[in-house]
């Protein structure tokens, strides 16, 4: 036999391109030949394999040998086709049957003994192999329970290349592994978690954000620096619904791409919570790359992106997050593609009132009232606009942390807000929205109708309170969602009052 | 005029020697027209002088900036002239001449200024804005800088009591410093003057201020100092009012408060305290004529208490649960409720003071 050919994937983004590795073996000057549009960390598979075959115990015949890589309009890139050229050369020269590889796909990479690596993105190579119709699947041994995720595909884990080999021949056989997934979940839940009964005093800070989390609102807080605001949205995840498992997936395969899954408990069950410093650049937080990556805003998808110090991150990074906080994804437009990673994360940001953060206390503030407004002004309203939500963290006071008081758990909030959720996809079933945080003026005008005294409470509050256009909407939108927690249908005057204590103060109102 | 105008304009020339030339020959006419060897200078003058002399009657464009003033609807009143305020003559070193925008205070009126900080608190900006209010409906004419803070508070307090209010500001009359304030600049000519005796044009510079703030001392029969650090422009008119022989008043605040120490301390050297607008009219023997159209508010006992725990220093929304006791849904409740009756104010995210 002079040829045959694998199976193994590649990554674009997040989307899996299954290819075949193809091997020929003939008569000729010796050699080791390469093509398929590879790049350079491709390229240098030829060291390696050749390396560990020989390490193996494996001996490489002196002839022409050529890889391919088909198809060859695809730029294959990622160490992870050095299991599969290895796989298809010992086929050609005959050390492993040629029916023994069928419809399996492989993926790893080598050392140079003949060891193999663990390697990333598993889970949607696995995923796509299966619904390519491949039975068995050869990978790394540690990302055996990483691949177990995906149901009606044989796993194959291998920690060497002599192993795997021995098991093609049938020399000894390795047994699929059989975990299910079920049981990954089960090992997870000893480890410890954060929890709401945690934060001792800041009471608005927890109603609103349980308001936020109710109707997917984004979330501000305003306050000096230790008042608790990473504390309180380190916890929101606790108090989002449990991701579904199709949603689990989802998180997982994003993370799987970037190598970030545990390899022992590869399924994430949680929500993410991502805190990006200020530092962060516009492709680390939307993505990027030649072949361009998930960023910071696709970790964060299903739960929360926290921007800590929100007046300190540049302009120009701020701006990207516009588009897709309002699309929930981010299209990433390459001379070679189009890429489109999910966004549909919680923002939540966090920033002090004025450089010194002392404000509006101006027997301590020491910033002039230029400065603040310079400081506020880094915010763009466009970007303001797409918060729902606004409140202020203060700092608390010593009596505060030391009271040991019985506080609500996260599980109970989460109660509340999973009741809220359900009522908000039942009234929104086949539209294009699932939470309040979504709806257009249109749909604003259908869903939260005002009464008679609602509607005059509301006219008193836009000429008295000097609301724009834009925050009534978002009142509104707010006081659905608090209608919906207490599972009323229509909206009342105490949830008015109670969203237009969490508006947003339009820019002109900022500081005086 | 227009020959007192080139003199009072040459800046490199203090005020002063200018006084003494003018003295000497008579009138700035005869300055700018008699040969240097028949110019008669003082003994004071230097060959410096001199020099800033003859440079400025080199210059050109005189009559240019002279029709500009007239056009710009800005009163030139030199020193000697009948207009200039016959309080600031007094002083020792009295403006040279007076720019004005508007009119000049009367008289035979009492005048009194409102001075303070810049960066003041809500509670010193609250007073200022009722003293200039009940010091304008007594009839007071109302003297202040123009300036952030208390200043403008002052100002727009006595617009409020629809009286008058004069600005005497520390750049050229034709300029608004700070900008914001251009609400207030325009408003103040309709009802009083904007005074400087800087020329117009001239930006403002950080050392012109002290100086104009004799004027405003000058100009005034009494000084109210609303809120100053300890060291601060305010004491610096508090000082110069005691030097020319003016009552000092200052407000009270609380002790824990920076911007308070300066009128504290003030108080502890001697001068009058601000109990209420009512106790200092009648101090001075005049009536205090109250704004009686406040409209009462009912409130609900609960509205009530959250009321009664705001004043004119911010509190936040954390620091009325824990004084109320009420939890964060009721307290929004209660507070955006105040908010919209107009009974308080937020000034900043969840912070409120009491607005009436």
């Amino acid at each position: 036999m002079a040829f045959s050919t694998v199976t193994s994937a590649v990554i674009q983004g997040l989307h899996v391109e299954m290819l075949q590795v193809e091997a020929d073996v003939s008569s000729g000057l010796p050699m080791f030949h390469m093509v398929g549009y590879l790049s350079s960390e491709v390229k240098e598979a030829s060291e390696r394999v050749r390396t560990a075959i020989r390490n193996s115990d494996f001996i490489l015949p002196p002839k022409k040998i050529v890889i391919n890589l088909s198809p060859a309009t695809v730029k294959k890139h990622g160490p992870s086709f050095d299991l599969p050229i290895a796989l298809a050369v010992l086929s050609s020269i005959g050390s492993i049957p040629a029916d023994a590889l069928k419809h399996t796909v492989a993926v790893g990479e080598l050392s140079l003994n003949g060891q193999i690596q663990e390697t990333a993105g598993v889970l949607p190579i696995v995923s796509e192999a299966q619904k390519a119709g491949c039975k068995t699947c050869i990978l790394p041994r540690q990302n055996i329970r990483e691949g177990s995720l995906i149901d009606g595909i044989q796993i194959i884990g291998a920690g060497s290349l002599k192993e795997i080999c021995e098991h093609l021949t049938g020399e000894r056989k390795i047994k699929p592994y059989s975990g299910s997934v079920r049981e990954i979940e089960k090992d997870l839940s000893g480890a410890v978690q954060l929890d709401y009964s945690d934060v001792q005093g800041q009471e608005a800070l927890k109603r609103a954000s349980e308001v936020a989390v109710a109707g997917g609102h984004n979330l501000l807080l305003i306050g000096p620096p230790g008042s608790g605001k990473s504390m309180i949205a380190g916890r929101i995840p606790t108090i989002l619904p449990p991701p579904s498992m199709e949603e689990s997936m989802e998180i997982t395969k994003i993370y799987s791409v970037l190598g970030l899954v545990d390899k022992r408990y590869p399924l994430i069950t949680g929500r993410p919570f991502r805190s990006v410093h200020h530092t962060a650049t516009k492709a680390a937080l939307i993505g990027g790359g030649i072949v361009p990556c998930p960023g910071e805003i696709s970790l964060a998808h299903g739960g929360v992106l926290f921007l800590d110090e929100l007046a300190e991150f540049p302009k120009q990074v701020l701006e990207v997050l516009r588009q897709p906080l309002e699309e929930h994804q981010i299209r990433i437009t390459r001379s070679r593609g189009n890429y489109v990673f999910p966004a549909g994360f919680m923002l939540v940001a966090a920033m002090n009132p004025c450089p010194c953060g002392n404000y509006p206390d101006v027997t301590k503030c020491t910033c002039t009232e230029g400065q603040v407004q310079q400081y506020l002004g880094r915010i763009s309203q466009p970007f303001l606009d797409r918060i729902d939500i606004c409140i202020e963290a203060p700092r608390v006071e010593y009596e505060v942390i030391r009271r040991n008081e019985k506080l609500e758990t996260s599980a109970e909030i989460r109660r509340r807000v999973c009741i809220a959720r359900e009522i908000q996809s039942r009234r929104y079933q086949g539209l294009e929205m699932s939470t309040n945080a979504m709806l257009g003026a249109k749909e604003i005008e259908k869903y939260c109708r005002l009464e008679k005294e609602e509607e005059h409470l509301m006219r008193r509050a836009f000429t008295n309170l000097g609301l724009t256009a834009r925050t009534y909407h978002k009142v509104l939108k707010v006081a659905r969602t608090i209608a919906d927690l207490e599972g009323r249908e229509r909206i009342g005057t105490e949830h008015l009052k109670e969203a237009l204590g969490y508006r947003t103060l339009d820019k002109k109102y900022w500081g005086r | 005029m227009i020959y007192e105008y080139w003199l009072a304009s040459i800046k490199a020339l203090a005020d002063k020697k200018k006084r003494m030339l003018r003295e000497e020959c008579g009138g700035g006419r005869e300055i700018y027209y008699i040969e240097e060897k028949k110019l008669f200078y003082p003994e004071c003058f230097r060959e410096k002088d001199r020099e800033i002399i003859r440079q400025a009657k080199r210059e050109t464009g005189l009559e240019d900036r002279y029709r500009e003033l007239e056009k710009r609807k800005i009163r030139f009143v030199p020193y000697f002239d009948a207009a200039y305020p016959a309080r600031l003559s007094q002083l020792s070193d009295p403006p040279y001449a007076l720019y004005v925008k508007g009119e000049l205070p009367k008289e035979n009126k009492i005048s009194a200024s409102i001075v303070g900080a810049r960066r003041c608190t809500r509670y010193g900006e609250a007073e200022a804005l009722e003293y200039g209010e009940a010091l304008a409906r007594a009839g007071i004419q109302v003297i202040s800088g123009m300036a952030r803070g208390i200043d403008g508070a002052g100002h727009r307090g006595a617009l409020n009591g629809a009286g008058k209010t004069f600005a005497v500001l520390g750049c050229g009359a034709d300029i608004c410093y700070p900008r914001e304030h251009i609400g207030l600049y325009m408003d103040i000519q309709g009802a009083g003057g904007i005074l400087s005796e800087l020329c117009p044009g001239e930006p403002p510079l950080p050392y012109q201020f002290p100086r104009r703030n004799r004027i405003i001392s000058g100009l005034s029969d009494v000084i109210l100092v609303i809120e100053a650090r300890e060291k601060s422009g305010s004491l610096i008119t508090a000082d110069l009012a005691l030097e020319q022989g003016k009552d000092v008043y200052a407000l009270p605040g609380p002790v824990t408060s920076p911007l308070s120490t300066g009128c504290h301390r003030l108080i502890q050297q001697g001068a009058d305290i601000l109990i209420s607008p009512q106790d200092f009219l009648e101090e001075l023997n005049l009536q205090n004529i109250k704004n009686i159209d406040k409209n009462k508010i009912v409130l609900e006992t609960q509205e009530k208490l959250v009321y009664s725990c705001l004043d004119l220093f911010p509190k936040s929304a954390d620091e009325l649960i824990q004084s109320t006791g009420m939890s964060p849904r009721e307290l929004l409740q209660i507070l955006t409720a105040l908010e919209i009756d107009g009974c308080i104010k937020e000034i900043s995210k969840n912070y409120y003071i009491k607005a009436r």
